[in-house]
Formats: C-alpha cells, sequence, structure tokens
C-alpha cells in the first residue's frame, strides 16, 4: 500500500512541484516555511483542487492530468484533519464522527461512533456541540472523524499547532498512537519541526514549491541544505565553492574548513564552535571575521548571539560571558571558528 | 464605552434627522383614535385586507426562498463577467421603482404581453389582476432581498466544512443538505424576515400589476391608501397594524439588527 504522487499546480506567481512517496504504516511530515506550498499539496492529495500530474494509491489512480482522470475528494477515501478542527458546528460530537460513515450510507453508523469515542475516552462528550469541546478535545474528535470511515490515506494539516501550548503535548500523545495503529499512508504536514520531528518517521522539507530535502529527522538535520531547515536544527549554514582547505562564499568571504574538498559546498558550523572576542585575538583559529552584534536571546543557561559581518553567524555562549564581555546590539566584536569545527558537504 | 463629543452642527442636524423619522410616527400612535380601532379591527374588509396580505406575502416568501437560494449560490460561487451582470438583474428590482416593476409585469404577463399572450392563447390564463400577480408582484420586489442576505451568508461560510464534508464521503445534495443549508440558517433566516417584511409593504407594483380588488388583490397597503380618502379611522387602523409588525421584526431580529452589527 504507498501513495505516489507527481503533483503541479501553477497559480499567478507560484509553482507546485513535487513527486512523493509513502509506504503505507510510515508517516512522512513535509516540512517547510509558511507559504512553501503544503496546503497546496495536501489540497491536491486529498482531491478538493485539480492538478497536472499522477497520483496513484494502492495501485489505484487517483489523478493523472494526461489522461484526464480526477477522482473528486468524496469518492477517494482520504482522511482529511484541519489545523484548527473544523468540527460541524451545527452536529453534536456524536453526529460529526458518525457523519462520514451515514454520508457512505454505512449501516451502524451510529454504533460506530460510539464505539471510536469511548475508546479514545471522549464517551461522555458524545452529546456536546463543538462549541462545547476544549481545543484539545476538538482536534482529538475531528480526528477520529476522520478515522471513522476508515481512509486509506489520512492527511494531517498543522493538526496540532493550533493548540494551546499547554495540550498539546496531550493531543501529541493521542495522535501518535492513532497514527501507530492506522494501516493506510501517513502523510503531514508543519512547519512545525517539533510536531514533524515527534510524530514523523521520515521528513520531506518543502520550500518554494519544491522539495529540496528529505530522509530521517537525523539525516535531515544533520546536513541541511536550506536555510529553513538550519535554522531548525540550530545550526549556522552557509554555501559556497570548495577549494582544497577552504571555502570561498559568494560574497567573497573565505571560510577555512580542513578538507573541503571542491566544488559546490555546504559548510555547517555549530553556534557552540563560534567564540566572540572584543578585541581582535591572537592564536591557531584560522577564521577569525570582524562582526557586530546584531541581537541576543536567551534560552535558559545559553544565549544566542547573533552577529552581523563578512560571515554572518549565530554563537552560543553563556549568559556570563554576555555580562563580562558587555555584549549588546551593536557592539563590535570579532568571531572566531576552528577550520575543523566546519564540516562540509556536496550542494 | 467613552462618550465622543459631537459638534454642534453634526447634533443639530442629526437631531432633525431622527424628528422626520420621530413625529410621524408619533402621529399615528397619539392622533389614533384607540377606542375606535378596536372596532375597526373587526371590520370584514380590514380582516380581508390583513389575511389577502399575510397570504400574499408569505407565499411570496416561500416562492422566494425556493428560487432565491438556488440564485444566491450561483451568484456567490461562480465568477465572471456573466455572473456580474446576473448579479446587476437580480439586485435591480432593489433600486427600481415599484411602480416601474409593475408595469414591467403588466408588460410581460399581460394579455398582450411577452409571455403572457402565450398563456392566454395556449391556456387561457390571465395572470393580471389576480391574487396571483399580487404574490407575483410582492416576489419581484422582495426576493433580492433574500437573495442578497443568502450571497452574503455564503460568500462569508468557511468552505473548510464542506471540504470535510466532501472528504468523509458526502456527495453534492449531502453536503448541501446536511452541511452548507444548516450554516447559512442564519442568514437564511434574516433573509427571510427582511423579504417578508417587504413583500407585506409592498404597495406600488402590486397596484399597477395587480389592481385593487377587495378580496382578491387589496392587500394592506393597498386597503390604507384606499380607506384614507373614504374612511380615515380603518386606514390609521390597519397603519397601525403594519407598525406592530415592523415593531415585531425588529425585535425579533434585535440580536441581528441592534447588537452590535
Amino acid at each position: 500500500m504507498t501513495l505516489e504522487a507527481s503533483v503541479r499546480v501553477h497559480r499567478d506567481d507560484f509553482t507546485l512541484d513535487v513527486q512523493i512517496n509513502v509506504s503505507a504504516g510510515e508517516t512522512v511530515a513535509v516540512l517547510g516555511p509558511n507559504g512553501a506550498g503544503k496546503t497546496t499539496l495536501l489540497r491536491a492529495l486529498a482531491g478538493l483542487d485539480e492538478i497536472e500530474g499522477r497520483v496513484t494509491l494502492e495501485g489505484e489512480v487517483l489523478d493523472d492530468s494526461e489522461r484526464g482522470i480526477h477522482v473528486p475528494a468524496e469518492r477517494r477515501h482520504v482522511g482529511l484533519v484541519f489545523q484548527d478542527h473544523v468540527l460541524f458546528p451545527h452536529l453534536s460530537v456524536l453526529d460529526n464522527v458518525a457523519f462520514g460513515l451515514r454520508a457512505q450510507r454505512r449501516p451502524g453508523a451510529t454504533a460506530a461512533a460510539r464505539r471510536l469515542l469511548d475508546e479514545a475516552n471522549l464517551g461522555d462528550r458524545a452529546a456536546a456541540m463543538p462549541r462545547a469541546l476544549s481545543g484539545g478535545q476538538g482536534q482529538r474528535v475531528a480526528l477520529l472523524r476522520a478515522l471513522a470511515t476508515e481512509p486509506r490515506l489520512l492527511l494531517l494539516d498543522e493538526p496540532l499547532s493550533a493548540l494551546d501550548v499547554s495540550v498539546r503535548a496531550e493531543v501529541r500523545r493521542e495522535l501518535a498512537r492513532q497514527l501507530a495503529s492506522f494501516r493506510g499512508v501517513r502523510l503531514l504536514v508543519t512547519h512545525d519541526p517539533l510536531e514533524a520531528m515527534a510524530l514523523a518517521d521520515s521528513l520531506v522539507v518543502l520550500e518554494h514549491g519544491s522539495i529540496i530535502q528529505s530522509g530521517t529527522p537525523d539525516e535531515v538535520t544533520a546536513r541541511p541544505r536550506s536555510r529553513f531547515v538550519a535554522d531548525l536544527a540550530g545550526v549556522n549554514l552557509l554555501r559556497g565553492r570548495a577549494e582544497g582547505d577552504h571555502v570561498l562564499l559568494h560574497d567573497g568571504a573565505s571560510v577555512a574548513a580542513a578538507g573541503a574538498g571542491s566544488g559546490d559546498v555546504f559548510a555547517v558550523v555549530h553556534p557552540h564552535a563560534v567564540a566572540i572576542y572584543r578585541n581582535r585575538p591572537d592564536g591557531t583559529p584560522r577564521n577569525v571575521w570582524e562582526g557586530v552584534v546584531d541581537s541576543i536571546d536567551s534560552y535558559g543557561d545559553r544565549v544566542r548571539v547573533r552577529v552581523k559581518g563578512a560571515v554572518p553567524l549565530v554563537a552560543e555562549v553563556t549568559p556570563g560571558a554576555v555580562r563580562e564581555l558587555d555584549l549588546r546590539p551593536g557592539a563590535g566584536v570579532w568571531v572566531v571558528v576552528k577550520a575543523t569545527e566546519v564540516s562540509t558537504y556536496p550542494a | 464605552m467613552r462618550r465622543a463629543r459631537v459638534p454642534a452642527p453634526i447634533g443639530l442636524l442629526a437631531g432633525l434627522g431622527l424628528l422626520l423619522f420621530l413625529l410621524p410616527l408619533a402621529g399615528l400612535v397619539i392622533k389614533a383614535p384607540w377606542g375606535q380601532a378596536l372596532a375597526e379591527f373587526r371590520d370584514p374588509t380590514t380582516l380581508t385586507a390583513l389575511g389577502l396580505s399575510m397570504f400574499c406575502s408569505l407565499t411570496a416568501t416561500a416562492i422566494a426562498l425556493i428560487l432565491g437560494i438556488p440564485l444566491a449560490v450561483i451568484l456567490a460561487r461562480t465568477r465572471g463577467p456573466l455572473r456580474n451582470v446576473l448579479r446587476a438583474l437580480t439586485t435591480l428590482p432593489m433600486v427600481l421603482p415599484p411602480v416601474v416593476g409593475g408595469v414591467s409585469l403588466l408588460l410581460a404577463f399581460g394579455r398582450r404581453g411577452l409571455v403572457g399572450s402565450y398563456l392566454y392563447d395556449a391556456f387561457g390564463i390571465q395572470i393580471p389582476f389576480t391574487t396571483a400577480a399580487a404574490v407575483m408582484a410582492e416576489t419581484f420586489v422582495a426576493m433580492p432581498f433574500l437573495v442578497i442576505a443568502v450571497e452574503a451568508g455564503i460568500r462569508s461560510l468557511d468552505h473548510r466544512y464542506e471540504e470535510a464534508a466532501r472528504s468523509l464521503g458526502a456527495g453534492y445534495w449531502t453536503v448541501f443538505a446536511r452541511v452548507t443549508l444548516p450554516l447559512l440558517r442564519p442568514a437564511i433566516f434574516s433573509g427571510a424576515v427582511l423579504c417578508w417584511a417587504r413583500a407585506l409593504g409592498e404597495f406600488g407594483a402590486t397596484i399597477t400589476f395587480a389592481g385593487n380588488f377587495p378580496g382578491r388583490t387589496q392587500t394592506v397597503p393597498i386597503a390604507v391608501y384606499i380607506a384614507l380618502e373614504t374612511q380615515p379611522q380603518a386606514a390609521i387602523t390597519l397603519s397601525l397594524i403594519l407598525l406592530a409588525i415592523s415593531i415585531a421584526i425588529l425585535v425579533g431580529m434585535r440580536d441581528r439588527w441592534l447588537g452590535a452589527l
């Protein structure tokens, strides 16, 4: 059981062009910043929009623009969960969960819906109207509504991001449990790396309408191929041309990197490998650049200092260091990175 | 809420405007012969006009619901120049002088009219100056109010409800009946009430197309106008009834119109 999709959507000044394969039993998260085309992709797979390209699920053709095939959403057997629950406000929780079964004229819809609610410990909310539910309950009911018809493909659109942080963990656990027992194809789109890492077995990074990276969360964050991924992995990402033992950045600056190789490369520098000095230091590190403190963000016992300059970098230091060096936005500093702390890989 | 300072000229003009509304109403309520009003109310002419008005306006509203909701769906869900023309045509009766509406109806459905001549020749059906004509005139004038309200309702609908329903396997009609219509209930209700109120007060198109035949086409507004010359008391009583109905509508819809808009 697999989903094989090759989706192209053109809109005014935006083009989505994505190839994606997902096997049953695997949760794939499509991760990307807002505007990357995640929701467009999801709507296409759900059959809500017509596309160019080809989508097959378990070998059944759902879309094939060349042959003029488009199976509409109501005949796809796809479960769809939105960012906010989108429960029908005029129907009770029970009627919401039974909606799909009734729409498909399956016998025993009410009993089945009640059983699902009981299993999810939501049986006592069966008669409630959606507006009486908490955000977490609403999203759990929405998940049950989508699963009630036993869809072959489950599509989740940022299922946790509209929730309060306080209930997010609870819903995430429930979601992980439901996902684990769901036997169809599972696809999640999100801009929240935490949501993706917590729920997905593998990541697909989408930016500006195309996939720039995919793999397990570890693989993706170990070797970021975009600023978005670098930011979520918390590392500095530079791009340039490798020439032996250094990387020449596009704006002319040179970064010494042990064994940089040749050709177009990404260079990754972890923020804790970046040191900050107020005066130009003398020493073995070969990467010494002058810069100006741009911003200072505190994360508990660590502080991230963003430095503007020929090579913009984020350094991770202690609050004590910030006090001692009197770091503040606008302060002139020197940033230092050992060449052995710069890892490179082909772009 | 902080009270805003209002410059004197604006306050003065606003007060004059308010008087223009209030004085006639005050005149009606104060000068009304309340003693006789009750007696007039039992007058068969009054009761007949009232009954006919109710029948015609409610029938017109029912027709507007049956024809107007689909029209609103089309206006809200399609795009392009044709839709814009359609929308202009639909809203025309709202700005058209009702008497012009009545003349147009005569030219379309009169015995020598565009359609009316065929109806008469083929079936012997004659619409003008019948109760059906009164209903048609009221529908013509009042339906746009329903169409506009429902169209706005559809536009402000979160389309994801319908998409969620579709993804659950509901076809067009199931989605329409079980999701779209229930979600539109407030818009349909307020549109229907507006439409009914407009139909109830309809005068110009009705008297032009349906005439003034007691028991057949003489609705309350027409009866008021006719009675004003011969039995002013009856006219005042009927006016009071219409005023009471209007106030009842306002009170009934207070959440929508009098609350925070």
